[in-house]
């Protein structure tokens, strides 16, 4: 089990570092922190005195480790646009955006299992098959186009729900605001979350059903009705945990993509989260907000698919956490 | 009165264009305690008899006619709830593959003691205790660790023990066992066999033995039935059916016995190869494969007589008989 | 003549009509009836510059006098315009027949070119084996957990912010068909490997390794057939995802410009005015891309359930 942590904490720590080098040659690359500094009016030898003294005539590499010790440290650049530090300024926005992505994944558990479940149990009643060919459609239209749909709907043509913002929100901590805490918070997260969730649900109740029939023909199974067993423990603790298996593994490579649909659903709602500052701040060539975002979001991917997978090993008993790690 | 009565019956599978027939008309009966082998090609329609009996036909499979009396209720007409108390309590089944059997994810307690519970009112402890007696009975060792581990920590042959223990869990009346020792290790199918024997007769528990063996047949029953192409072609006591095989696809299974082969020769294979369902011959299925055949084998379909004490269903079974003392002598 | 032709050498044509996979699809008509949807859109798409009664990439055809007129079939229209227009007065049915064009372009290019690099680090990762096999699969992993959509934000977003929108606007094409066609490379690898290993065990692999032959052969000649169903199921539905990953890209502003829109750039101009209530603009080109994409999807589904490949999960 150790072993096994080890040696993920190093899988991850190699590719925190590859993101860390791309986020730097970006900040490289991207933008003059000079002019940003001092504007244009000041003579080319005061720059160059300037580039010294800020360290931008040293070698990469050395620039790079400065990078990174500061970025060890939490300083990930100051935003040219807010004048503040890049790392305060994105932290401020992940609330918004983490509680959008959790209105999405409750509708999307909530719903998939279920929803696949008895597709896969009763594959040929009308139910199964309305729910088939709805998912089908959804997974066919862009998010993007989900979200624009729901505001023509309801906000613009019915006026039942906000279109844009987050409403009324709470303070709970440091910076988190809460939208659940008021009516209108829950109608502002409403669509948004609904919209997030609109590619993904269809494509887990798709996935869940596929795995459950897969699972239901197994000899377990069979072997399970031969011994008289109800038929819901055979649903729901036979097959439900076998399908599960392999749809936690999708899910934790599904949250790179769920990330970037809070970009075009925050773009569309005005969702004021982190996608929707770094759209903007990629349009005003942010650059430090650019990287930090990049760093932060890598972060994050790291974090939680090194979770999913030691769920993944503590679930399923077949794999050996300890013989994995050697 | 016998514990099991089968008479005249008929599966059907309907495919996407055709309806095939994979058993025709099958009949036998089985006494309590008694033990049945069934032998026969792959694709003979055995395996389809076995999962008939438990009423687990899968999908496009199913009971088209005829009767299966179990302790006298008919269990073709059952609903799935009056077939569950029956499932696993009276009438256990043995599946083939052992790897496959059991749910990868439940540690063999849970899967013992639901079967229990599925059944009996009974607390975990109490279900624990009988697993814990049940696993001694097929002498697996430390039984209590056991409880606690997943399938895959244990190998093929354990797993099998451990599924005949769960086969005799509530003490049934009828075991089922398809193949169970196909998918395991020549050195221990010995043992499992022996194992499955020992305690079929210490329980009293009648078994229907699927097999291709005869080899195993031979050793583990009392009565054999004999099948090809979905039809029961020799039925009898297996004594008579090994010594003095009637039908000619008998006999070709059992020269094809290895023991039946002088070292250093071919082994006697039979020719060609099953018919498959959708194609079946006009007259007699096996006809095509026949050395013995003549027209009217390609034309009629031979019925079921009695010859001797078996019952068999070939057309020139008095001539055939005639024709191999040779072999007589030989077993 | 087309007697003697078709009594002679119809064998081919014989063959597909006379195939399993022809045969099923005859009996499905959703499958057929999504051909025939998409062999219109994608027919309009190829044939638009002699269909559009405009062209939206000229100026000189362009009056900013004209803009939101409505579809023809709503109050205050203009009938030379039959979609209507959008907000730079171009004509809504000859922007949406380009636009059109240009996503399926997309979306085809950046699949062949998926294909091309999966395919090919599949079969190395699978022939060769060893550390190259698990590094190229460890990559694989990474690859995808960050996804498509996210890689290729960063990745235009950095290209659009170093080139400067003009040059950025004029290879938009092929910024987009590149870093699509990366990003996605993965899900081909890991199904060939799959194949690649299984197969490789397989007695005519040793066989053909024992005639002589080299290992390019025997992976293009032997091993790669055996992919073919699983490539094939994985590309419908590839397309699909690459025309909406395309959509996706230009409504965020960092794929095609408005003054050469796909789909996704024209719903995307469209939406600052659905408040004001010119709905057309987006929804017009959007039910264009719904039903694309859909139809494809359709299309991949009715394959998977025919030719039912062993598929790599995950």
């Amino acid at each position: 089990m150790l072993a096994y942590l080890v040696k993920r904490l190093f899988q991850a720590i190699a590719v925190m570092f590859v993101i860390s080098v791309i986020g730097f040659a970006i900040q490289d690359n991207l933008g003059d922190p000079l002019r940003e500094l001092v504007g244009q009016s000041v003579s080319e030898e005061v720059r160059q005195q300037l580039r010294d003294e800020l360290g931008l005539n040293d070698s990469f590499a050395k620039q790079y480790l400065r990078f990174l010790g500061n970025a060890l440290q939490g300083d990930l650049g100051t935003s040219y646009f807010f004048k503040e530090p890049a790392l305060d300024v994105i932290l401020k926005k992940l609330p918004a955006t983490l509680e959008l992505v959790l209105g999405a994944t409750i509708i999307i558990v909530g719903l998939s299992v279920p929803l696949g479940v008895y597709t896969a149990i009763k594959p040929n009643s009308i139910i199964s098959r309305i729910i088939m060919g709805l998912s089908i459609i959804g997974i066919s239209i862009p998010v993007f186009l989900t979200a624009i749909l729901m505001i023509f709907v309801f906000s613009v043509e019915l006026g039942w729900l906000p279109s844009f913002g987050r409403g009324d929100v709470v303070h709970v901590w440091g910076y988190w605001d809460t939208n659940f805490a008021t009516l209108d918070g829950w109608e502002h997260i409403l669509l948004p979350s609904i919209a997030l969730a609109s590619i993904m649900l269809p494509l887990f109740v798709r996935l869940i059903r596929a795995e459950m029939m897969e699972v239901l023909e197994s000899e377990y199974v069979k072997y399970a009705k031969a011994k008289g067993i109800h038929p819901g423990r055979i649903y729901f603790v036979h097959a439900l945990k076998n399908t599960l298996l392999p749809v936690i593994t999708v899910g934790g490579v599904q949250i790179g993509t769920m990330v970037a649909y809070t970009i075009l659903t925050e773009t569309v709602f005005q969702w004021p989260g982190m996608g929707f500052m770094f759209l903007e701040a990629i349009n005003r060539v942010d650059t430090p907000l650019v990287v930090a975002y990049l760093i932060v979001v890598g972060f994050i991917f790291v974090v939680t698919n090194t979770i999913v997978d030691l769920i993944y090993g503590l679930v399923n008993p077949t794999v050996n956490l300890a013989r994995m790690g050697a | 009165m016998s514990l099991l009565s089968v008479s005249d019956l008929t599966v059907k599978f309907a495919m996407r264009d055709q309806t095939v027939t994979a058993l025709h008309d099958i009949s036998f009966d089985l006494a309590k305690g008694e033990r049945l082998g069934i032998v026969g090609e792959s694709g003979a329609g055995k395996s389809i008899t076995g999962f008939s009996l438990m009423n687990l036909l899968s999908k496009p499979g199913y009971i088209d006619s005829g009767k299966i009396l179990f302790e006298g209720q008919d269990i073709a007409g059952m609903n799935d709830a009056q077939m569950r108390g029956i499932r696993g309590n009276k009438m256990a089944m043995i599946f083939q593959d052992p790897m496959v059997t059991l749910n990868p994810v439940l540690t063999i307690g849970q899967q013992m003691v639901e079967t229990l519970q599925a059944h009996r009112k009974l607390s975990r402890d109490e279900a624990e205790q009988i697993a814990i007696v049940k696993l001694r009975e097929v002498y697996i060792p430390s039984p209590e660790e056991r409880l606690n581990q997943y399938p895959h920590e244990l190998s093929g042959g354990m797993r099998q023990r451990i599924i005949i223990a769960m086969a005799l869990l509530l003490n049934p009346q009828l075991i089922i066992a398809d193949e169970p020792t196909t998918a395991l290790d020549v050195t221990i199918q010995a043992d499992i066999m022996e194992l499955l024997l020992e305690l079929c007769q210490s329980n009293k528990v009648g078994l229907i033995l699927i097999t291709h063996d005869l080899g195993v047949v031979s050793q583990m029953t009392e009565r054999t039935l004999v099948m090809y192409a979905g039809r029961i072609v020799e039925a009898g006591r297996t004594r008579e059916i090994i010594n003095d095989p009637q039908h000619p696809y008998t006999q070709g299974l059992i020269n094809a016995l290895p023991q039946q082969t002088l070292p250093g020769h071919r082994l006697k294979q039979i020719p060609g190869n099953m018919p498959s369902l959708t194609s079946i011959p006009v007259g007699c299925p096996f006809s095509p494969r026949c050395s013995y055949a003549v027209d009217h084998c390609r034309t009629t379909r031979p019925e079921p007589i009695s010859y001797g004490t078996v019952r068999v269903a070939c057309h020139e079974v008095n001539r055939l008989h005639n024709d191999t003392p040779d072999q007589e002598k030989q077993a | 003549m087309s007697d003697m032709t078709t009594s002679t050498e119809p064998t081919l044509m014989r063959r597909i009509w006379d195939s399993n996979m022809a045969y099923s699809f005859r009996r499905n008509p959703v499958a057929v009836v999504s051909l025939l949807i998409f062999a219109v859109i994608a027919l309009s798409a190829i044939l638009a510059p002699l269909i559009a009664p405009f062209d939206p990439y000229d100026p000189a055809q362009i009056d900013i006098m004209n803009s939101e007129y409505p579809p023809v079939w709503v109050d205050g229209s203009e009938s030379q315009f039959m979609l209507g227009t959008d907000d730079q007065g171009r004509d809504l049915w000859s922007t949406i027949l380009y636009g059109t064009r240009l996503s399926l372009l997309i979306g085809l290019c950046a699949v062949t070119l998926q294909a091309f690099l999966g395919i090919s680090i599949g079969l190395i990762a699978g022939y060769v084996g060893g550390r190259l096999d698990s590094l190229l699969m460890r990559l694989a992993d990474i690859q995808l957990s960050f996804s498509t959509l996210m890689v290729a934000i960063i990745f235009l977003a950095i290209t659009q912010a170093m080139f400067g929108s003009d040059t950025f606007n004029r290879f938009a094409v092929y910024f987009l068909i590149a870093v699509i066609g990366i990003a996605e490379w993965p899900q081909y690898a890991r199904t060939v490997r799959a194949t690649v290993l299984a197969e490789k065990k397989k007695e005519y692999v040793d066989s053909a390794r024992v005639l002589g032959f080299g290992p390019m052969r025997i992976m293009v000649r032997h091993i790669l057939p055996n992919s073919l169903s699983p490539i094939f199921v994985i590309s419908t539905v590839q397309v699909a995802n690459a025309i909406i990953s395309e959509a996706s890209l230009s409504f965020l502003g960092l794929g095609m410009p408005p003054s050469q829109p796909s789909l996704g750039s024209l719903i995307s101009s469209g939406f600052d005015y659905i408040f004001s209530g010119s709905w057309w603009i987006t929804a017009i080109p959007g039910i264009v891309l719904v039903v694309l994409v859909l139809v494809i999807n359709l299309l991949g589904d009715w394959m998977r359930d025919v030719l039912n490949p062993k598929l790599y999960k995950g």
